[in-house]
């Protein structure tokens, strides 16, 4: 890597750093463009080049997005000028707009992405938003311009009136070919602004990003906003006044390198030894132990889980593995929570709580493949605020332990949704969201035949499958992106499922007064599909409190017998026998009735497909 | 060599596998011609006197004589009355007949004539069982049986002028066969007056041509709720006609017409199974329950028999465990039921659930045995369940969860 004494880290003068970041939609190149850039500069040669260097987990590199945020130090000169650009990786999806709002207040500039072929997306736009509110110098870019179906005409357009410039000055590129990266990289250079900050103040560093490494504990990326970071030096973490030493200190290009500090507006990374993502927090500020700043930059929020769901062991036996397990993930993920939990109609398994559906998604799969677990994950539900009538106030993070008794209130979480679309759609969109309990805010156009859709709506709706109903009903061109926006009285109940008159607590669902009719009725007869007949009939019904609203039966088995059993018959009925055994073994009993247990799985896994069936009658 | 107790019975098995055609449902150790590989009737009557005489030596002091023989196959009266009188003469020779003996063969209706079933009777046999299946000409031909129902007739009719005990054996669940049909097959079953029925639910096993088709798709299976009207209206129909069920799948005129051959599997007794892929069985007392089986091809088994070695391919030891649950399994089959007292504290624990679903009633019948689980009528088509329920009493009862 070339190395220019005047960009030398912790020597270099604010006025050669330039910190940006790039917000873009999930496949609309940022890795394939960053991968371009690292080459560019020199910082990765083609033969060290994997492709998506960036994205360092598989899952990642399989789905194509980024859950966690690197930064890589890149030397760039513009006129014989040498810079060092920092590029701040940022996640881009809506479960984790605070580590991206953390990531943003590190920069000075954003290139904003997007895919010449497909336009700007919901979450990008709230991304966009999200910078401009934050002041960043936005640089708008339209990527895969080499691709057939590109548009770069039409989609400069609305780029330009998002942004307020003119069409011209939006810049197209090729991350694929490097077409215009060269460019994108001088204009980077010119147009982001240096960072500014003091020198000779008391230390104040914000850390943008914390992660776990099995060698090193936990690296802490910071950007420094005054002062200077030095190794060996003692440092405060503002939120939780916890005293840390600085054993390592530098920055990434691509690969860590230690430096001898970090001073006015470098980025880089910090070891101190700590062991778990809790003790170096996302948001939080750093600071000098002997000489500690007043104010933090920023004010630090701690990652608050929204969506809730069961996550249950296929192999009962596997439960202690599960729990090793999430206690490692959560090592490196400070959203994650969970407490143990038993279900009747799943065994032992954890009560979970996340960001979002994708963030749930994430935990579930990495579950399921570095640790080689089959789970089983109850229907995700959001938290509900009960007050009693007289006055006490429960936190339902459960369905099941929704109370009964004498309710004054219940007050569930709301979101505003912001909804992208061809115009075409906004019949059926809002027709979704009514549905869906939303509350139209405004609506714009972002060019003749897109428009950009605001909603207020419970999240317990969009936690249900309204994600996957937007894209189907809009052959997936919608997009949506929501952040939460307080709470708001509800009519909610909850409608129990019994067996034979025993409560299924796995299937116990919080849902709106007007809506529990058609729970029960889909889940009793999804059940009597699903559960085998046993020697005597079974009721199964839906309820509030003692309130039944849905019955089915299944009928009584008649016939379980094996007719001819004569000498050469005996061993094998034996052994047929005890293979019935085992497989009772892997049956849950509620009250008397035996239930497999895929056909829990079965009917959790299959919730819109019977309500697609539902629609179908009609 | 140990002796057997002299109070258990001890039965006698001889498997027959020929059979002129192979039937799509049977996946029974029988052969057609043309699956033999080269073993013929001769070589096959030779081994079966050669695997009883190493029986003998085997049993050594065990002074029982057979209690009961039972010919069954495959189709035994593929052998001409002679061959089967030869073997029976075989089992005399090596363990003796109780006085009283029952000696069965399975027949095919078209198998058999006036002069067959006499020279049968005069050799000592003492009861036919005739493969009727059903009276209904479609449901026969999906079945492959190549009879005409006015066969069975006359076959009955000729055993019983040879002054042989009749059973006839119905089939019920046929793909295509309707709850009318069977019920015509019943009646007609009734109207020849047999000693004795049996009625088994067809079971479409992998393997044969009936179970290709099944998976294929061109048959279908007779739904089980069907099965069970159709076991039902048979033990209606045979209840009315003065039949009574001893067994599962077992109805008689009299106790003393049920098949004292079978009943000897389902109490437990010993019997040794001559023949290709035969079952034998035997307790000895305070010592091992062992059951083992022969080769199954009879080619195999001809010629291992012809080199002086044992025909058995495996075998295993019983656990007191799995005693038990084969002790239950078939005691329960029975309607003598099994007493309370044979039962561990745990499954004579499960009776009251089971009781209480209608599945088994409790009778005592003398007060020394104490009380009997005995299966109601809904109890006998869910038999499965209520061994379940017996054996392994912790699942069926219910562990509530609540």
């Amino acid at each position: 890597m070339p190395s220019d004494p005047r960009i030398e880290p912790a020597s270099t003068s604010p006025s050669a750093i330039r910190n940006f970041c790039i917000i873009a939609h999930i496949d609309h190149g940022k890795s394939t463009l960053a991968d371009r850039m690292l080459q560019l500069t020199g910082v990765v040669s083609e033969r060290e080049m994997k492709a998506q260097y960036l994205d360092r987990m598989d899952i990642e590199r399989e789905r194509g997005i980024t859950i966690k945020s690197q930064a890589v130090r890149m030397p760039w000169a513009v006129d014989d000028a040498p810079c060092a650009l920092n590029m701040i990786d940022t996640p881009g999806h809506v479960d984790f707009t605070y580590e991206v709002s953390r990531s943003l207040a590190a920069c000075e500039g954003a290139v904003l992405l997007v895919d010449a072929a497909q336009g700007i997306e919901a979450q990008t736009l709230a991304n966009l938003y999200l910078a401009m509110e934050n002041d960043l110098v936005i640089i708008p870019v339209l990527n895969k311009i080499d691709l057939p179906a590109a548009e770069p005409d039409r989609y400069a357009e609305e780029l330009a009136g998002l942004v307020g410039c003119d069409p011209d000055d939006v810049m197209r590129v090729s991350g694929k070919t490097g077409e215009g990266v060269a460019a994108l990289l001088d204009r980077i250079v010119r147009d982001v602004p240096a960072p500014v900050g003091d020198a000779d103040a008391p230390t104040r560093a914000i850390i943008f990003d914390s992660v776990y490494d099995t060698y090193r504990g936990v690296v802490t990326y910071v950007r420094v906003v005054d002062g200077h970071l030095t190794p060996r030096e003692k440092i405060v973490m503002m939120s939780t006044r916890a005293t840390h030493e600085l054993l390592e200190i530098g920055v990434i290009s691509p690969e860590p390198v230690p430096t001898k500090g970090l001073g006015v507006g470098e980025v880089g990374y910090l070891i101190t030894g700590v062991k778990d993502v809790r003790q170096s927090r996302v948001g939080d500020t750093v600071t000098d132990a002997s000489r500690q700043a007043k104010e933090p930059i920023g004010k630090y929020r701690d990652p608050r889980p929204m969506v809730f769901s069961g996550l249950f062991p296929l192999d009962g036996s596997d439960f202690p593995d599960l729990r090793d397990a999430l206690d490692r993930l959560k090592l490196n993920d400070a959203a994650l929570v969970f407490e143990p939990e038993n279900s009747v109609a799943l065994g032992f398994g954890f009560r979970c709580g996340y960001l979002g559906l994708l963030h749930l998604e994430i935990v579930r799969e990495r579950l399921e493949r570095e640790f080689d677990l089959d789970l089983i994950s109850t229907a995700p539900n959001v938290v509900y605020r009960v007050t009693m009538e007289d006055g006490k106030e429960i936190v339902v993070t459960n369905p099941s332990e929704f109370p009964g008794g004498k309710i004054a209130e219940v007050r569930e979480p709301v979101v505003k949704a912001t909804i992208l679309a061809p115009s075409e759609f906004i019949g059926t969109i809002m027709e979704l969201c009514q549905q869906r309990r939303g509350t139209m805010g405004t609506m714009n156009y972002l060019s003749a035949d897109r428009v950009e859709m605001h909603y207020t709506m419970p999240l317990a709706e969009i936690v249900f499958d309204f994600f996957d109903q937007l894209k189907s009903r809009t052959r997936g061109y919608a997009s949506l992106d929501y952040e939460p926006s307080g709470e708001q009285p509800a009519d909610l109940v909850k409608v129990d499922i019994l067996l034979q008159g025993e409560a299924v607590d796995a299937f116990s669902a919080v849902v709106h007064k007007d809506a529990a009719y058609a729970y029960g009725v889909r889940m009793t007869a999804k059940l009597r599909e699903l559960i085998p007949r046993q020697q005597f009939e079974v009721p199964i019904q839906a309820a509030i409190g003692a309130r039944v609203i849905a019955r089915e039966t299944i009928r009584a088995m008649r016939k379980d017998v094996l007719a001819k059993c004569y000498g050469g018959d005996i061993s094998r009925k034996r052994k047929l026998l005890e293979k019935q055994k085992e497989g009772k073994k892997r049956m849950k009993t509620i009250g008397r009735v035996d239930v497999p247990q895929e056909a829990f799985i079965a009917a959790l896994s299959t919730a819109d497909e019977g309500s697609d069936k539902g629609e179908k009658k009609k | 060599m140990v002796a057997a107790d002299a109070s258990r019975d001890f039965g006698v098995y001889v498997h027959v596998p020929f059979c002129a055609v192979r039937c799509g449902y049977c996946d029974f150790n029988t052969y057609a011609p043309s699956e033999l590989g080269g073993a013929t009737r001769d070589g096959y009557v030779e081994a079966a006197l050669a695997e009883m005489e190493l029986a003998r030596r085997a049993m050594g002091t065990d002074p029982r004589p057979a209690s009961t023989v039972f010919f069954g196959g495959g189709t035994p009266t593929m052998l001409d009355a002679a061959e089967l009188a030869r073997l029976l003469r075989g089992v005399s020779d090596t363990w003796g007949l109780a006085s009283g003996v029952e000696v069965t063969t399975e027949a095919n209706p078209d198998s058999v004539t006036e002069e067959s079933l006499a020279a049968l009777a005069g050799a000592g046999f003492t009861r036919v069982s005739l493969g009727m299946q059903s009276a209904v000409p479609r449901v026969l031909a999906t079945l492959d049986r190549t009879h005409d129902p006015e066969n069975v007739a006359r076959a009955v009719a000729w055993a019983k002028g040879a002054g042989l005990a009749t059973s006839v054996d119905l089939i019920y669940g046929t793909p295509g066969e309707t709850l009318d049909d069977w019920r015509e097959s019943v009646d007609a079953a009734v109207a020849l007056e047999p000693d004795h029925v049996s009625a088994y639910a067809l079971v479409i096993e992998d393997g044969t041509r009936m179970g290709r088709d099944l998976r294929a798709g061109r048959i279908a299976p007779v739904d089980t709720d069907v099965q069970a009207d159709m076991y039902e209206a048979a033990d209606d129909t045979l209840a009315a006609a003065g039949y009574s069920w001893y067994e599962v799948s077992n109805w008689a005129q009299t106790p003393g017409d049920a098949c004292r051959h079978n009943v000897g599997y389902w109490r437990g007794q010993d019997w040794w199974g001559i023949g290709p892929g035969a079952h034998s069985y035997r307790e000895v007392p305070g010592g091992e329950a062992r059951r083992w089986w022969n080769v199954k091809h009879p080619r195999a088994y001809a010629e291992r028999l012809a080199e002086g070695e044992s025909p058995e391919a495996g075998g295993e030891a019983l656990d007191d465990e799995q005693r038990y649950v084969e002790r239950v399994m078939l005691a329960v089959r029975l309607a003598s039921g099994i007493t309370l007292s044979e039962l561990r504290p745990a499954s004579a624990a499960a009776v009251g659930a089971l009781a209480a679903d209608g599945l088994v009633v409790r009778e005592a019948r003398t007060e020394k045995e104490g009380p009997r689980v005995v299966l109601t009528r809904r109890g006998r088509l869910l038999a499965d369940a209520v061994v379940r329920a017996l054996v392994w009493p912790d699942g069926a009862s219910g562990s509530s969860a609540s």
